[in-house]
């Protein structure tokens, strides 16, 4: 095969047609989301894949499809697993025939998710294997070993690249693509299959037996290898070991874990050899509460006693800071640097045209004194505008407006919700919400597609992972079927319509669902959609600046007057706003 | 010492600094280099603020420090004072002369710095800038800056042009294989 130059998350997905899987699901979650997007178009290999409506849903489908014997992949990023945590816990016990990698992204230092959880945690709650890539080559290797070591053990295993890996590049040498084919062949065996708590009693001991063998298995493979070098040492695991082997001087030693759960004999073994040992790790202290565990009387530092920061992730600049705190000295030294302070912000935003935003702007207007909770997408971007009051986790716009409309709280609750994240773990909040009698207006921001991570198709994009139509879920009778009496339908680039509906809806009481429609402005563009862009007659602007307060990218502001720039996608909704009709249509009068 | 050569490419989201960290990338596999990269996804692609870190020679990790970088390419010069202090001691800065005015700065009326006021704080690095929209026009399109960029930057950047002109025809839709390489000549000449 030939080098090339690939990201971490094609890296993975070419590692598991590598490794003849045959079935594939997922939600997409940055930095996961490449995996699918990359499986659901190669065409290498033919297998079954899918964007699951949520990461509980992926990850049942998966370990289904494992129990029948066949290679299956779930992926979800870190925050998605715990959506898919419920499965996650008995899989351990009921284990698999065919390999089932589950691959949960982690994101350190927060870059595009709401907390910086560690995966790791979760393998070690439900006891299963975690492989744990320390780069984009090893992130290929691992791939394939994962899968022969969930069938070798009979135990789903845990996948947790970071950011750094996934959505990092290198040259590779990626291998031939599998011909393997396999079958699913569902076995009945409710002793496995069905956890009535007499089953479950024997499983959970046979899981506990696999655990020992397992561990030292890891060592064996080589996943967790150590060199005695010196009378100190560092132990780094995940993409810090990188980053500790770059600095590593000479006359120390090294063991990087790559694996888990960690043979404490072993560990014991090497630690023991070491007057102190620095540990260099991501996230929480998974590897040093081993290394705590089995120190007898040598020094242990990282972040238990504050050389590495709990928090944020790590970079060669603080893994040298660490290592010198440490009384090691690296090879490399880092000036101490700072940013040039007070430059403007640059904060991502919602693209020019987009639907979301002429309905946020419609709800600020109804709803002025408004409390508005709203969820994970694009439209958490509407913070900008200043109609985001909470973002908690997939769902939870709409129970979160329920509980505080049920607080006794006066003003309007007005939440905003995706398609994709309503289809994924909104349902239910509404379904609550109509019973149990809430006060509350629920705006469904319906762009058709899973925007924010990448453009992934969705029920109601009328397309499945493979580009195979499929008929598109109507979110008007998901929401009447759930008891919500007031359910409109509106275009989002019709102001007129988006605030006839907030007034009607603020009239009422009970829920009131509003569906804001138009597609999502990149989608539309690619599906050759062209509107003719709008412009600002100078002598009309009174430069009132409500164009610019709209905060579009498109429209700029300078010398007293707005302007339009080459952004605009024409949606005309700034031509709407304008109180003196300086925006037009570019050519007309 | 990891040896490698690190550069940063920075500038807004959607300008393409993806695809010129690829163009890199690609060059390197020409030379038989190994070479790593870590790049912005997801949020920050809505018109934010990106980075696209790419070593050279690179074996370990893909992260380059703050005060370590060899070279800065921004493609914004408001973005290349917000990432200066990547750069080494004697490290280059190339930096588009033009700068995308944050769209927040027009809704809370923020200062946005002149380009002199960015010069004066950027006093006493090595800084080059190049008008990449002028020069992207003359080859044909206004979207080629990326590419322009990657010329102007390529008289510093330890690869031959040669390779570094193949990785251009290799990474760009071959519809635009002949503008790009217009660009990046254009981009090369500006600096010479």
């Amino acid at each position: 095969m030939v080098t090339r130059y690939m990201l971490g998350n094609e890296v993975i997905a070419h590692a598991c047609c590598e490794a003849n899987i045959d079935f594939a699901s997922g939600y997409p979650g940055t930095p996961s989301s490449e995996v699918i997007d990359i499986l659901r178009t190669q065409n290498d290999r033919d297998f079954y894949v899918e964007w699951s409506v949520n990461e509980k849903v992926a990850l049942e489908n998966a370990l289904a499809a494992a129990w029948t014997g066949i290679r299956s992949l779930a992926t979800m990023k870190h925050v998605g697993l715990n959506v898919a945590a419920d499965p996650l816990m008995t899989s351990a016990y009921t284990g698999i025939t065919g390999g089932l990698v589950i691959l949960s992204a982690d994101d350190p230092f927060a870059h595009s998710s709401q907390n910086e959880q560690d995966s790791r945690r979760y393998a070690l709650f439900a006891r299963i294997p975690c492989l744990d890539p320390a780069s984009v080559r090893e992130a290929r290797t691992m791939m394939i070993e994962a899968f022969a070591l969930s069938e070798e053990f009979g135990l789903p295993v845990l996948f947790r690249p970071t950011t750094r890996i996934c959505h990092s590049k290198s040259d590779v040498e990626p291998g031939e693509v599998g011909t393997d084919h396999r079958t699913g062949h569902f076995e009945r065996n409710p002793q496995q299959y069905v956890v009535i708590p007499a089953h479950t009693r024997v499983l959970h001991k046979k899981l506990n037996e696999k655990l020992g063998p397992l561990a030292r298995a890891l060592v064996a493979k080589g996943l967790n290898t150590a060199e005695v070098k010196g009378s100190t040492g560092i132990i780094a695991g995940g993409i810090a070991a990188s980053y500790v082997q770059e600095l590593l001087p000479d006359g120390v030693s090294f063991a990087k874990i790559g694996a888990y759960p960690v043979d404490l004999e072993w560990l014991g073994g090497f630690v023991a050899q070491h007057e102190k040992i620095l540990v260099v790790e991501e996230l929480s202290p998974v590897i040093e509460e081993a290394v705590r565990m089995v120190a007898t009387s040598t020094i242990v530092n990282g972040k238990m006693d504050g050389y590495i920061a709990y928090e944020g992730e790590l970079d060669p600049a603080s893994v040298a800071t660490a290592m010198g705190k440490a009384g090691f000295v690296p090879t490399e030294v880092f000036p101490e640097v700072t940013a040039v302070p007070d430059i403007p912000r640059r904060p991502p935003l919602l693209c020019a045209g987009c639907g979301h935003r002429s309905v946020f702007y419609a709800m600020k207007r109804v709803f002025k004194d408004g409390i508005f909770p709203s969820d994970i997408g694009c439209y958490t971007l509407g913070i900008q505008l200043g109609v985001v009051d909470t973002t908690i986790c997939m769902g939870a716009s709409i129970t979160v407006g329920s509980g505080i409309a049920q607080s006794g709280e006066e003003r309007d609750v007005v939440c905003t919700i995706g398609d994709s994240t309503f289809l994924h773990t909104g349902i239910q909040g509404l379904l609550n919400a109509v019973y149990n009698g809430a006060n509350m207006t629920v705006v469904i921001l319906d762009n058709r597609i899973t925007a924010m991570t990448g453009h992934q198709p969705n029920p109601n994009t009328g397309m499945t992972a493979r580009g195979v139509e499929s008929p598109p879920v109507s979110l008007e009778a998901i929401c009447r079927s759930c008891g919500a009496a007031y359910v409109e339908k509106v275009n989002s680039y019709d102001l007129t319509q988006c605030l006839e509906a907030m007034k009607a809806a603020k009239a009422r009481r009970g829920v009131k669902v509003i569906i804001a429609y138009q597609p999502c402005v990149i989608n539309a563009r690619r599906a050759g959609i062209r509107r003719k862009p709008f412009t600002v007659d100078t002598d009309a602007c009174t430069g009132c600046k409500a164009c610019v307060r709209f905060g579009c990218p498109a429209i700029e502001f300078h010398d007293e007057k707005a302007s339009i720039n080459t952004l605009c996608s024409g949606c005309s909704v700034c031509a709407q706003i304008c109180p003196t009709g300086a925006i037009r249509m570019e050519g007309k009068k | 010492m990891s040896g490698s050569y690190d550069v940063l490419i920075v500038g807004v989201g959607g300008q393409g600094t993806i695809l010129a960290s690829n163009i890199l990338g690609e060059a390197c596999l020409l030379e038989g280099k190994s070479v790593r990269g870590a790049e912005t996804h997801g949020m920050a692609q809505r018109g934010g603020s990106v980075e696209t870190h790419i070593r050279i020679d690179g074996k370990y990790g893909p992260l380059i420090s703050p005060g370590t970088a060899d070279l800065i390419i921004s493609f914004d010069l408001l973005e290349a004072l917000r990432y200066s202090h990547f750069l080494k001691d004697g490290g280059t800065i190339i930096s588009n002369t033009e700068t995308i005015i944050p769209t927040s700065a027009f809704q809370y009326d923020a200062e946005v710095p002149e380009a002199e006021d960015i010069s004066r704080q950027l006093a006493g690095r090595d800084v080059l800038t190049v008008d990449a929209a002028a020069l992207a026009l003359e080859a044909g399109t206004i979207l080629a800056q990326n590419v322009v960029m990657l010329g102007a930057a390529s008289r510093h950047i330890p690869l031959t042009v040669e390779s570094l002109k193949e990785a251009v025809r290799r990474c760009v839709p071959p519809k635009t294989v002949d503008t790009n390489l217009k660009a990046f000549d254009l981009g090369r000449a500006a600096l010479e």
